[in-house]
């Protein structure tokens, strides 16, 4: 590309960190304010600053120069979402805007300005608009290049076409945000981004390397990265407007229908597939009801619809009652009825395997299976994941069927590596087997977990049990875990005792101590019974428990 | 040259058959079990369409559920789907200890009243179903899920009361080995299994079988000493372990050994 840069405009709110919290977590901004990553002040208020907290102090130095100040923490996330509206605020004035970070902008200025007549207008009518859609004070910079644009917008300066090079030439080289090489520049004599400049390029690229070859180029004015435009999301929604409620499932599968259609069409001309649908209806009584289904796979426009049916299915027959996910059967018809494509991905050429067998029992049981989810709830249906834990309950955590397969804790695979190698029918297997531990390799090792072989019945809330020693008394095991006499007898709730044969432990646990209400301090046994059967028994505060049993 | 050719086209006249030709032994109509187990069923392993109970027994005794999640272990590994329903005690550790798929079993705690329609929805497109018999069946609803999982090419593994399966699985005895009075650790247990049903089954046969095995216990953690100071309770007396597969020539041996289950003797 050759010529000068692209005059660019940057709108540029002043200390955004501050203001996201503000906006999000009603942190008023008037206050002193400041917020922290790692310790470190990143950015603070007017007030915070007036009192001489600054960028990069420790948060103890900041409460000393400021005892009112509040500390909020960094969120990236939140300065994003925060910043959002202000976007959609300038596309409101102006089209083809660059999110260069949370807090600032950029747009190609030679539009807007001789559309509103002139670049001073042009910025008066951004700021204006942002400050009443929004309420956010921001400044704004007119320079040739984004990075010039930038500082500019630290003064609200317009600099004037061509004069790009002189207006940089008085910054000082901390102005670049890169330290280790303005320090290094400090130490040259290098001051201002100006004597930078003058440095001839070929030696800049020798002794600072590519990026100080880059920095080289903005501090003489050369900017010719062009605006990266952001895109504006498709609304990919539709909706369908009925004068007549309809309260009959029949006539709300055909709805259902034509709009599964319209919007399988509208997302295959974008070329999307859609993993996650929400479906809205609104009542004519005016009430909401919303569920998201999930599909790992493409949704196809008879999917939709089938999803459709059955929510609508369960909602207007009213098969309620169990289950306290489901709501109550609306007290009118549905007078709206809107799908949302929750999570949309570029449809990857996803095709049929040559002699159509690929993925289709998986097809068939992921259709048996969202099926059973539209009968009873996309909870009812769950699939076990396997994580870290001592206790057997700890390892494995339920995930509603179609939902991301993560572990509730960090750990290894419970499996020690001697698991048999897998056969050849299934090296798909070993695969994940071998990618988990990978994956995982920090893993905690959970000292204190339950030796193998795992227990085939685990209780979801632990049944009281009694245990007595040969004489009748109760075996208590103090706190240095030591055990008063040798299990004889075990009555599990009201049962008949039953005889112990043989018994292991105490194997003690304490986890979460410094976190009171989950903290657990329990000694664990493994016993088996004389009519063969095997318990995993717990004692916690003198309780007994059977927590497993070995079936 | 030519050698190496036939005996190529010896290593494949076993995989390669003409399409007109039937099925060897079912071919696909029988989705496999473990070797120990193929003893115990008709077609050597879960034909496709037939319901196999595993009965509870009484007096009840330990094994039943180490057995179905032996009995789907091979299938799942083999890229089959199971569901399982009503069994809000299932442990998947010994699952995924056993071989079964976790990614491919799927679980409906607790399905309510609505029983009947979820195992029906489910038996139209997973491979294999088990589910705890609810105690109020009647016997048509059991005869109308049996006939569709006949119809649609499912296996119905009910877990209770049920008449007129194909086979009736019933633990007759099991037995855990390595627990003794305050000392030593569950190891493995001997299952008595007795099979009993109509047909090509009508004979009861039954056999012994290590549920689980030793496969897993029989492990040393590879750095010994760090292992015992840093898990305790992981390996409780792991001084008076044997050590069994120590690295080396042998460890080819203790492999060929180290099946899921070993058979102990049929009768």
């Amino acid at each position: 590309m050759s010529g000068a840069p692209a005059r660019t405009l940057l709108l540029w709110c002043p200390d955004w960190p501050v203001l996201a919290a503000e906006i999000v977590d009603g942190v008023p901004a008037t206050d002193p304010v400041a917020v922290l990553h790692a310790n470190r002040v990143v950015a603070c208020s007017e007030r915070a600053r007036a009192e001489g907290v600054r960028r990069g102090l420790r948060r103890r130095e900041a409460q000393g120069r400021c005892p009112q100040l509040t500390v909020v923490d960094h969120d990236p996330a939140r300065d994003a979402r925060a910043f959002e509206p202000v976007v959609a605020a300038v596309e409101e004035v102006v089209a083809g805007v660059e999110v260069i970070r949370p807090g600032a902008c950029a747009l190609a200025a030679r539009g807007p300005s001789r559309y509103l007549g002139g670049e001073e207008a042009a910025a008066e009518r951004i700021v204006e608009h942002v400050a009443q859609t929004c309420a956010v004070e921001s400044q704004v910079g007119i320079a040739d290049g984004v990075f010039a644009a930038g500082l500019a917008a630290r003064d609200g300066r317009l600099v004037p076409p061509g004069g790009t090079p002189e207006f940089l030439a008085g910054l000082p080289v901390e102005a670049l945000g890169r330290p280790t090489l303005t320090d290094l520049l400090r130490r040259l004599g290098v001051r201002t981004l100006g004597d930078f400049a003058a440095l001839p390029a070929g030696d800049v690229l020798a002794r600072f390397g590519f990026d100080g070859a880059l920095a080289h180029r903005l501090a003489a004015g050369r900017d010719h990265r062009p605006l990266a435009v952001r895109q504006p999301p498709a609304d990919l929604t539709v909706t369908a407007d009925h004068d007549e409620p309809i309260d009959r499932v029949d006539a709300a599968a055909f709805a259902a229908r034509t709009l599964a259609e319209q919007l399988h069409e509208r997302l295959a001309a974008h070329g999307l597939a859609c993993t996650r649908l929400g479906i809205e209806a609104v009542t004519a009584h005016g009430q909401e009801l919303h569920r998201v289904w999930r599909h790992d796979g493409l949704l196809t426009a008879a999917a939709i619809a089938d999803r459709v049916r059955w929510q609508l299915d369960g909602w207007l027959s009213g098969s309620n009652g169990r289950g306290g996910a489901r709501p109550a059967r609306p007290t009118a018809g549905i007078i709206r009825l809107r799908l949302v494509p929750d999570g949309v991905l570029a449809q990857a050429g996803l095709q049929p395997g040559l002699w159509g067998e690929t993925g289709e029992e998986r097809e068939r049981a992921h259709r048996a299976l969202s099926r059973v989810q539209g009968i009873l709830g996309p909870e009812a249906v769950v699939t076990a994941v396997l994580g870290g834990g001592r206790s057997p309950a700890d390892q494995v955590r339920l995930v509603p069927w179609g939902d991301e397969r993560l572990p509730a804790r960090p750990g290894p695979p419970p499996l020690p590596t001697a698991e048999p190698p897998p056969p050849a029918a299934a090296p798909e297997r070993a695969v994940s087997t071998r990618s988990r531990a990978a994956a995982s390799a920090p893993a905690p090792p959970w000292p204190g977990r339950i030796p193998p072989p795992a227990p085939a019945v685990v209780l979801p809330t632990p049944l009281p049990a009694a245990v007595h020693d040969a004489a009748g008394e109760p075996v208590v095991v103090s706190a240095r875990l030591v055990v008063s006499a040798a299990p004889a007898r075990l009555t599990v709730g009201t049962g008949r005792p039953a005889e112990i044969a043989g018994w292991v432990g105490p194997w003690p646990v304490d986890e979460r101590w410094w976190a009171p209400a989950e903290a657990r301090r329990r000694a664990r046994f493994q016993v088996c019974l004389a009519d063969g059967a095997a318990l995993l028994l717990a004692v916690e505060g003198g309780q007994w428990l059977v927590e497993a049993i070995y079936d | 040259m030519a050698g190496r050719m036939v005996v190529g086209s010896a290593a494949l006249a076993e995989l390669v058959r003409p399409a007109s030709a039937p099925d060897p032994a079912g071919g696909h109509r029988v989705l496999p079990v473990r070797p120990e187990l193929t003893g115990l069923l008709p077609n050597r392993g879960l034909r496709r369409g037939s319901t196999i109970a595993v009965g509870a027994g009484q007096p009840r005794r330990s094994g039943a559920t180490s057995l179905i999640l032996a009995l789907l272990a091979e299938a799942s590994r083999a890229g089959s789907w199971c569901a399982v329903v009503g069994v809000p005690t299932f442990g998947a550790g010994a699952a995924a200890e056993a071989g079964i798929a976790l990614d491919r079993l799927a679980l409906v705690p607790n399905p309510g009243p609505e029983w009947p329609t979820v195992v029906a929805a489910l038996i139209d497109g997973v491979d294999v179903v088990v589910t705890a018999v609810p105690t109020t069946v009647s016997a048509s609803v059991a005869t109308r899920l049996a006939a569709r999982a006949r119809q649609r090419g499912s296996v119905l593994v009910p877990y209770g009361r049920w008449d007129g399966a194909d086979v009736t699985l019933q633990v007759v005895r099991g037995v855990w080995e390595g627990l003794g009075p305050g000392r030593g650790r569950l190891r493995r247990r001997e299952v008595t299994v007795s099979a009993r049903g109509r047909g090509a089954a009508a004979r009861p046969k039954e056999i012994k079988v290590w549920l689980p095995g030793d496969e897993l216990t029989r492990v040393i953690p590879r750095s010994t000493g760090l292992g015992a100071a840093t898990r305790p309770a992981a390996v409780p007396g792991a001084g008076r372990l044997r050590v069994v597969a120590p690295a080396g020539p042998s460890a080819s041996a203790a492999r060929s050994r180290r099946g899921p289950l070993t058979v102990v003797g049929s009768a």
